[in-house]
């Protein structure tokens, strides 16, 4: 009988075509610093069942590949005559595999087979010209090609070569296991921590009670349950409280002692008190000016503010950072799709993904320190992570428009991986508020997108733990781009035509949360996980429940509109299935085929688990400022300043990230005459026909916090905002009403104090509790609203005995009106004999500057954000930007005014002549140049324009010198010359220090 | 004069519909944004447009290379009258109408064969393969338009700025001979220049390594054209990577737009051809 199997192969013609195979071969130089000889690859599809044989010939002839540039065949891949070694990659069972989906798709086209009948399988075969040992293939397959844990290797000789065995999935009968829970507290320990669910023992104890209580015992026995708990519903309450889920640390109770100012203080929430609190602050002076567009903040997927007469801006920014530590690939790609679910289930749904930000924290590229077990090299985390941001945001169409790249050893157990989503939508939808979640007993619960499997179990509980050497395997995941755009085209629709009542994604937590979260909303939810459509069968009920396998939204939809709405899934080629209904029960009911197999009460679902209470303290660090060289080479230290990984040009990055799909993207991350000049904030014009726009920025400084983690997010968060007001932006202010939202983003170690695993969480904490402060405060007094937010608190890695932690770091993600984008600025020089000017006031503060870091050292003088003397400040700079006074304007940042002075200067390819006299004679040469002091930019203005410009700013504003038609940037102070540098090398320098190690 | 009927296609994986959509519309044309699957099936009829355009995108997510998933759809889908769209287009394209594919939708016609199609046998002449940078590129780059052969309606007088975005735009040709055709007829419409204005080779002027520097080619009618570059990019003048410093230095800078205006010359060139050559419904232009 003939095998109801059939493999295929395609290879490319030749050598010269094989890019991948070349990208192996120098990476494997690389990296390993091995010569693999020519490398040439192969792609083996095993599909199941065979096609006919036409099928098959019209595969051959041009379905399965082009054949211009390579060979197609059946059977497997043929050895390459010279080739000695081979090394075969396939994705472990149940990893999302886009080319096996594509695959069948096309098969489906030429066959008359749905594509879910028909099993694809894709192998990679990379074949190699040296003889290498085993040793070193596995290094290549590991370090090079692949990952373990998604993929499974093979490799040998060339001659040794075999087609791929057939995946099983294990064969297992769904169960459900019931838990026997009054136990002594050593054991509730040991059942959390075997079952992975991050609970503590207090959270155990409740957990206990609860099933404990008479009252729940005789609910539960009415529905079949006796009186252990089930897998189900302890995995639905570990999930439902994960840290990640609940912010339990964020909305404890804290003891703080500063020991600075002698005082001992109870915080009741951080988030309550700081976080909500300076968004309740802010929405009070709004309303006093009579201003309505700040509509939706916290209690959603994202935040809502409006935009103009018909539409709503979304914007909601996530981190991605424990799976991105594991894959960076799939970390990164399934952060930016899921944050991009954010948006789009956010009230009704759907909309319009109107772009993408990052934010990339990494350890250094060129560390040559020795990895802990388990942990992935810097670079190689960097390489992978930024081709995850590319594939995700530009497979979607959704353009990259802004972002940063911090670079700090810390950071080289866990990255941080922030990924941030605009979206606009529809004010209302067949008179319906868009924002607004309503639900009504009786409405069905539909999963559309992506089908169930066993990957991403435990994600949500996982993140709210710290990274080890065990941390399980089953959280990394691989997005499907292909399968969220499908996914959004549909859903998109479907909102508009009004079938859908309203929306969630599924992230963390899978439906668990997405259910468990709108059962809240209406009072109750009842789901049979044996409709929830599975990669594969075999899978456990509570794995059903949890799983986080992505690419996936829960619609609620009325029972009258199901019908069509299941018809328009068709015609986009979406799965959609109708799981449950919502009801008014106040339990939350899963069933599995016609068992009952979880009852929760919802009440203590959402609000039974117990209240944190932490210590926290602050200690200002001991530091002095540096004595430095007498004599200081300037020349030398600019060029060293261009070329620190944390100053240098993101171009080699941002040029492999879509930034203009859609069209809108008016300031663009690289502007200027050269398409090089770096940009401040990005600015958005969503629709060609109006002049409305959208400005989009990102603040961070972890830099500061060695110094104090008050000025560090102070600083981050006037960093947003004045890149917003260097674009054209303003404030808020009782005379008009461009909207603002911002997204506030902490990433912090382990804060919680342990005698032994954490001597000084009190410190930690005691840092975030200031971080939360410096947020309140400089909210409030810029009446900024934070809109929406996430707290990663468990940032640590550990390995052998050791700990990698990442230093307390925020990010503050901005969003803000603007009323004619003609109006709006870029960084660079626009023409010879233009004013250069320094607007702003400069401190003696090089503390925590890339400046003195040259030296190796801290300095003690911080930064220090002055918001009332900023906001005026800020004022002053709209009033120059709304009466077109200025040519260009940038913030000044890493390296201070001699680095935002080049930039400008490269920006535009034009000279500067400027004096820094006026400034070093209050606080210094170094000062200066290379102070980081906060709110300040570098402007130029026409001459035509200087009088207005100086009698609107007055002291504000301090003339430097002036663009030349010179092709050189010359810096003098006090007639001394410190700078005689060209801008051709200056740009050489400054943009060629990062490709090296992408 | 009627404003011309555009299809601009969306669905399975194409992200750029709204954007062209929006620069037809600019350009003064009739715009209908249809879902792939509409026209498979057999919803929406191609005889109400007079251009379809595929825009670009992500079809089918490029797994097994750019377009060519969507372009087997269109050559092996059954549809419900039982002939397959790729007939419809060819029919289509025969009767007067025109096509017009943006980077993936580049991708996907020349996949079909219907550009360059320089022997009329609808086959696969060129590809469209990996940068030779071997990395995905999003960069503004310099064209020229060729003045003589069936493209030579859209011939700009100066070169003309308009961003790439894409990981496999390098031209291949798929043997000489076909190379030569493309020569001998000048379908090679619009190509990657230097500063100087002539055809770059070199990285990044030439941003994949395309075969005679081309960024763009059209079939020996003049009806199908197909360009990696994105027009729909460049549709207002304020989405040029230097508008600032334009508007400055250029008096004329709210009239320069050169992605509005090479979709303006097509409009044109439409109108022109469809009076001229033929007659029917798709003559009336």
């Amino acid at each position: 009988m003939m095998p109801d199997i059939v493999v295929l192969s395609s290879a490319p013609r030749d050598w010269a075509h094989d890019r991948a195979g070349q990208r192996i071969s120098k990476q494997v130089r690389d990296v390993l610093r091995t010569d693999p000889g020519i490398v040439s690859t192969a792609t083996a599809y095993t599909i199941q069942p065979s096609p006919p044989d036409a099928v098959l010939s019209l595969l051959l002839d041009s379905g399965l590949g082009d054949t211009i540039l390579q060979t197609l065949h059946a059977g497997q891949p043929v050895r390459p005559r010279d080739a000695r070694s081979f090394i075969a990659t396939d994705r472990l069972p149940g990893v999302a595999d886009d080319r096996a989906l594509t695959l069948s798709t096309v098969l489906s086209d030429l066959w008359d087979l749905p594509p879910a009948k028909i099993s694809v399988h894709v192998r990679d075969v990379v074949w190699l010209q040296s003889v290498l040992d085993d040793d070193t293939l596995q290094s290549i397959a590991e370090q090079v090609i692949g990952n373990p844990l998604i993929q499974s290797f093979h490799f040998g000789a060339a001659k040794d070569y075999e087609g791929a065995a057939e995946t099983h999935f294990p064969d297992h009968q769904p169960a459900v296991t019931c838990i026997n829970l009054p136990i002594p507290d050593a054991d509730l320990m040991e059942l959390s921590n075997r079952r992975l669910l991050a609970l503590s023992l207090g959270e155990m104890r409740a957990i206990r009670d609860y099933f404990n209580t008479p009252s729940v015992q005789s609910l539960r026995a009415d529905a079949g349950l006796g009186i252990d708990a089930t897998d189900v519903e302890l995995e639905i309450l570990a999930q439902t409280w994960s840290e990640h889920c609940k912010h339990k640390e964020f909305r404890a109770l804290i003891e703080y002692t500063d020991l600075e100012a002698g005082k001992i203080s109870c915080i009741d929430s951080l988030f309550a008190t700081y976080i909500e609190g300076a968004t309740k602050h802010v929405a009070g002076k709004l309303r006093s000016w009579k201003h309505d567009w700040l509509l939706k903040v916290f209690n959603d997927n994202a935040g809502v503010v409006r935009f103009d007469d018909d539409h709503v801006f979304v914007w909601k920014v996530e981190t991605h950072n424990s799976p991105s530590a594991l894959d960076p690939y799939g970390g990164a790609i399934t952060g930016i799709l899921g944050n991009n679910r954010d948006p789009f289930g956010t009230g009704i749904g759907g909309g319009r993904l109107l772009f993408n930000t990052n934010v990339l924290c990494f350890g250094m590229p060129d560390s040559e320190k020795p990895l802990l077990s388990g942990q992935l090299h810097p670079r190689r985390i960097l390489r992978g992570v930024r081709k995850g941001i590319e594939d995700g945001g530009n497979q979607c169409g959704i353009p990259t428009v802004n972002g940063a790249i911090v670079f700090d050893d810390r950071y080289a157990g866990k990255p941080l991986v922030y990924c941030g989503t605009g979206s606009l939508a529809p004010q209302f939808i067949h008179g319906r508020t868009w924002w607004d979640k309503h639900i009504d007993a009786g409405d069905r619960i539909v999963m559309a997108g992506g089908r169930v499997g066993k990957d991403g179990i435990h994600g949500a509980t996982f993140s709210s733990s710290q990274l080890d050497e065990t941390s399980p395997r089953s959280a990394v995941q691989i997005g499907s781009p292909i399968t969220q755009k499908l996914l959004f085209d549909f859903l998109d629709a479907a909102c508009s035509l009004n079938l859908v009542k309203c929306s969630t994604d599924n992230g963390a937590g899978g439906l668990s949360s997405s259910v468990g979260e709108l059962a809240a909303l209406v009072g109750g939810a009842d789901v049979n996980t044996s409709l929830v459509p599975l990669k594969y069968a075999g899978l456990d009920p509570w794995e059903i429940f949890v799983s986080e396998s992505q690419e996936r939204m829960t619609l609620v939809v009325e029972p009258k509109h199901l019908g069509q709405l299941l018809e328009l899934a068709a015609f986009y080629e979406v799965e959609a299935t109708d799981i449950g209904t919502f009801t008014d029960t106040r339990h939350l009911i899963v069933r599995h085929a016609e068992d009952i197999v979880a009852c929760l009460s919802l009440e203590f679902l959402h609000d039974g688990v117990p209240r944190k209470r932490l210590d926290a303290e602050w200690v200002p660090p001991q530091v002095a400022e540096p004595v430095l060289p007498d004599s200081i080479d300037h020349k030398d230290v600019i060029e060293r300043l261009l070329a620190d990984l944390n100053i240098c040009s993101r171009e080699a990055v941002i040029r492999q990230y879509d930034h203009e799909v859609q069209a809108a993207t008016v300031i663009k991350p690289l502007m200027g005459p050269s398409a090089d000049g770096p940009q401040d904030a990005a600015v958005l014009q969503p629709d060609p026909t109006s002049v409305r726009g959208i400005a989009v920025s990102n603040g961070i400084a972890p830099q500061y916090g060695d110094l104090d983690p008050y000025c560090a997010a102070a600083g981050a968060f006037d960093e947003a905002v004045r890149q917003i007001i260097a674009v054209g932006g303003r404030l808020p202010g009782p005379d008009h009403d461009l909207f603002w939202s911002v997204n506030d983003n902490f990433c912090v170690p382990n804060s919680v104090f342990d005698p032994i695993a954490n001597p000084d969480g009190k410190r930690k904490l005691g840092a975030l509790v200031r971080m939360c402060q410096a947020t309140y405060d400089i909210a409030t007094a810029y009446a900024v609203p934070l809109t929406s937010g996430k707290d990663s608190m468990k940032n640590d890695f550990h390995a052998d005995g050791q700990t990698i932690s990442v230093p307390p770091t925020v990010l503050f993600s901005a969003a803000a009106g603007i009323a004619d984008i003609r109006c709006t600025m870029t960084t660079d020089f626009k023409a010879p004999g233009d004013a250069i000017y320094l607007v702003g006031e400069t401190y003696d503060e090089m503390g925590g500057s890339v400046f003195y870091r040259l030296f190796g050292e801290l300095g003690a003088h911080v930064p220090c954000v002055r918001p009332l003397q900023a906001r005026s400040l800020y004022e002053l700079v709209a009033q120059a930007t709304a009466r077109e006074l200025l040519e260009s304007c940038h913030d000044l940042s890493e390296g201070g005014l001699a680095i935002a002075l080049i930039e400008s200067a490269m920006g535009g390819r034009l000279g500067c002549s400027v004096s820094v006299s006026p400034i070093a004679q209050e606080v210094g040469l170094c000062a200066a140049l290379y102070a980081e002091s906060h709110s300040r930019f570098i402007v130029t203005v026409r001459p035509s324009h200087v009088p207005e410009f100086q009698a609107l700013m007055g002291s504000r504003a301090v003339l430097l010198g002036k663009v030349t038609s010179q092709d050189t940037v010359v810096i003098e102070n006090a007639d001394i010359t410190i700078l005689d540098a060209l801008v051709d090398r200056l740009a050489r320098v400054w943009k060629h220090a990062l490709g090296a190690h992408l | 004069m009627m404003a011309p009927q555009v299809f601009v296609l969306s669905g399975m994986g194409i992200n750029c519909e709204r954007e062209t959509a929006a620069a037809l519309r600019l350009a003064g044309a009739s715009v209908d944004i249809v879902h792939i699957s509409s026209l498979l099936l057999g919803r929406s009829s191609l005889q109400d447009a007079q251009l379809v355009v595929f825009p670009g995108g992500f079809s089918f997510g490029d797994h097994l290379g750019a377009g060519q998933a969507l372009a087997n759809r269109i050559r092996y889908r059954q549809m419900p009258s039982s002939q397959t769209l790729f007939t419809e287009l060819a029919t289509f394209v025969d009767d007067g109408g025109f096509l017009l594919g943006i980077c993936n939708g580049f991708q996907v016609l020349a996949k079909l064969g219907l550009v360059p199609n320089t022997r009329g046998k609808h086959i696969q002449e060129v590809s469209l393969a990996e940068n030779l940078s071997g990395r995905y590129e999003n960069r503004w780059c310099r064209l020229a338009t060729a003045t003589d052969g069936p493209a030579r309606s859209l011939a700009s007088p100066e070169p003309i700025e308009l961003p790439v975005r894409h990981g496999e735009g390098r031209v291949v040709f798929r043997d000489r001979a076909i190379r030569q055709s493309v020569i001998d007829q000048s379908l090679n419409w619009l190509t990657y220049v230097s500063q100087d204005g002539v055809p770059a080779t070199a990285f990044p002027e030439n941003p994949n390594g395309a075969d005679l520097s081309c960024a763009g080619l059209c079939d020996p009618t003049g009806h199908v054209f197909g360009l990696m570059p994105h027009p729909e990019a460049f549709a207002t003048p304020y989405m040029h990577y230097n508008w600032p410093r334009r508007r400055r230095d250029e008096e004329s800078f709210e009239r320069k737009a050169d992605g509005l205006q090479l979709v303006r010359s097509l409009l044109r060139w439409m109108s022109q051809d469809g009076a001229n050559t033929l007659d029917g419904p798709r003559g009336t232009l």
